[in-house]
């Protein structure tokens, strides 16, 4: 094993050093605020000759994905990264590479939608491509964000994965905050990820072949359920590969991490850089006595309902803490863990909180505040409003 | 015919578009008067599906693959040509 090396450095360039250690073929992408940087800087890897890889400046995010699409067909290692409208724009070609089951990577730092346009923190551009058939994982700081690369591409080619996947990393919270990362060994990252060989066909002018043919409605269903099996299978693929990454490189990931939730009576869920405020929060919380637990949740694709039933089980009361909305229903965490319990006898008290939308900030004190509401709700039985927003100015409501 | 589904849609057969007999969608069927047709060959120009064959006569349908859109009857410069309800 060779020495990983200790760099203090911004959230995208250990998105762009952990791509970069995977040896990409071709990195087709559009910059974005706040992802710029990955670009930028697998330009210069490029340019500097530290990386063998075609880098493709195309005239939108919607021809980057498209590009993403025309070369992982040819059996190329490949990457981008966006945000925002850059996601949203992506969205029809995202479907398109999860239906030809290409796997590629794409890191996002997760931003708000317009309007009104905002270039801050937020899950919803990611969240609203949960159904496009993509791996979603977040990270909850720079170190994260990096090896999370790494495992996706491993996880995304797996043979009985082929599937593209998403790293989102919290705009500028990570994107652009400089924090100590451990970058592997070129060498052991070789040795974890072997070369990409596509064993259901590839694009060669040599064998040609149709890529995501018609389907008719004789087939189309077929189609779709195999894709779904395919991102059920990557459940143990995942386990595998995180133990597999942690015996190599010491780092211990799961598609849903506890922390003291053992004895706890009440759980806070988050997704993404919030869960280090939530963590303090719990600390604080513990030092009072309170039997508070916190629930990291890394996988959002697939949604790890198994694993989070098991954690939460002999819990009373859960506060899903969403940085997005589904208008007219709720945060998409939420929704999931509560279709995830629906028939379940046994079930702990579900809140759903909504807050830090377009990088409003989230205080150890409103993780207090959801703590108290949920344990509120489970003490009287008077379970409050559907949803609840967190950290409103008041001020500014009309 | 019945075809095993693959892993994203690959297909590796050229030419197998020829297999999806599209005729299954028609409801109304072109209908040639002979007699009538003066081989001008508009319908042949404009049939969307390549369904019409030029012959001695005039023209013949492939209705494995005439989707019955009518637009050969819309066409035909002495009408020759009649679409009638399908029967199945």
């Amino acid at each position: 094993m060779g020495e990983q090396k200790s760099m203090t450095i911004k959230g995208n360039m250990a998105t762009a050093m952990g791509a970069k250690l995977c040896r990409p073929n071709v990195i087709p992408a559009y910059p974005i605020t706040p992802s710029t940087l990955f670009p930028e800087k697998m330009s210069e890897f490029v340019a500097d000759g530290e990386l063998d890889a075609s880098m493709i400046n195309v005239e939108s995010e919607h021809s980057a994905m498209s590009a993403c699409i025309g070369a992982a067909a040819t059996g190329a290692r490949v990457c981008t990264a966006s945000a925002s409208q850059g996601v949203a724009l992506m969205h029809e070609m995202l479907f398109i590479a999860s239906g030809m089951r290409l796997p590629m990577v794409m890191a996002v730092g997760n931003r708000a939608l317009s309007a009104p346009i905002n270039i801050w923190c937020d899950h919803q551009d990611t969240v609203a491509s949960k159904d496009s058939g993509w791996l979603q994982f977040y990270a909850e700081n720079n170190q994260e964000g990096l090896d999370l690369m790494i495992n996706a591409f491993r996880i995304g080619e797996d043979k009985r994965v082929l599937l593209p996947v998403m790293v989102g990393i919290d705009a500028f919270v990570l994107t652009h905050t400089i924090e100590g990362v451990d970058v592997p060994a070129q060498e052991d990252v070789d040795d974890f990820l072997p070369p990409y060989e596509p064993p259901h066909g590839k694009l060669d002018p040599k064998e040609p072949a149709t890529f995501g043919s018609f389907g008719t409605p004789e087939y189309y269903q077929e189609f779709k359920q195999a894709q779904v099996e395919a991102i059920e299978g990557s459940r143990d693929v995942i386990d595998e590969v995180f133990d597999e990454y942690e015996e190599k490189f010491g780092r211990e990931y799961n598609k849903a991490t506890p922390y003291y939730c053992d004895d706890a009576e009440i759980v806070l869920i988050t997704m993404g850089s919030m869960t280090g405020t939530a963590r303090e929060a719990v600390k604080k919380l513990r030092k009072e006595g309170k039997k508070v637990g916190l629930i990291k949740l890394t996988v959002f694709r697939p949604f790890p309902s198994p694993e989070l039933k098991e954690i939460l089980s002999g819990v009373k009361g859960v506060a899903v803490i969403d940085r997005n909305i589904s208008p007219g229903a709720y945060g998409a965490m939420y929704s999931d863990l509560a279709a995830a319990y629906t028939n379940e006898k046994e079930k702990p008290i579900l809140k759903n909180f909504i807050t830090g939308l377009g990088g409003r900030e989230i205080f150890v004190k409103n993780f207090e505040e959801m703590y108290e509401m949920t344990k509120k709700a489970v003490d009287t039985g008077n379970l409050g409003k559907p949803v609840e927003w967190i950290n409103v100015n008041e001020d500014v409501l009309r | 015919m019945t075809v095993k589904i693959t892993i994203g849609a690959i297909n590796k057969k050229a030419g197998s578009s020829k297999e999806y007999k599209t005729g299954g969608w028609r409801t109304m069927c072109p209908k040639v008067d002979l007699e009538k047709c003066i081989s001008c060959y508009k319908c042949y120009d404009y049939c969307p599906d390549g369904a019409i064959k030029k012959i001695e006569e005039g023209i013949e349908y492939d209705l494995d693959y005439c989707k019955g859109c009518g637009i050969c009857a819309n066409e035909c410069p002495v009408k020759a040509i009649v679409m009638v309800k399908e029967e199945k």
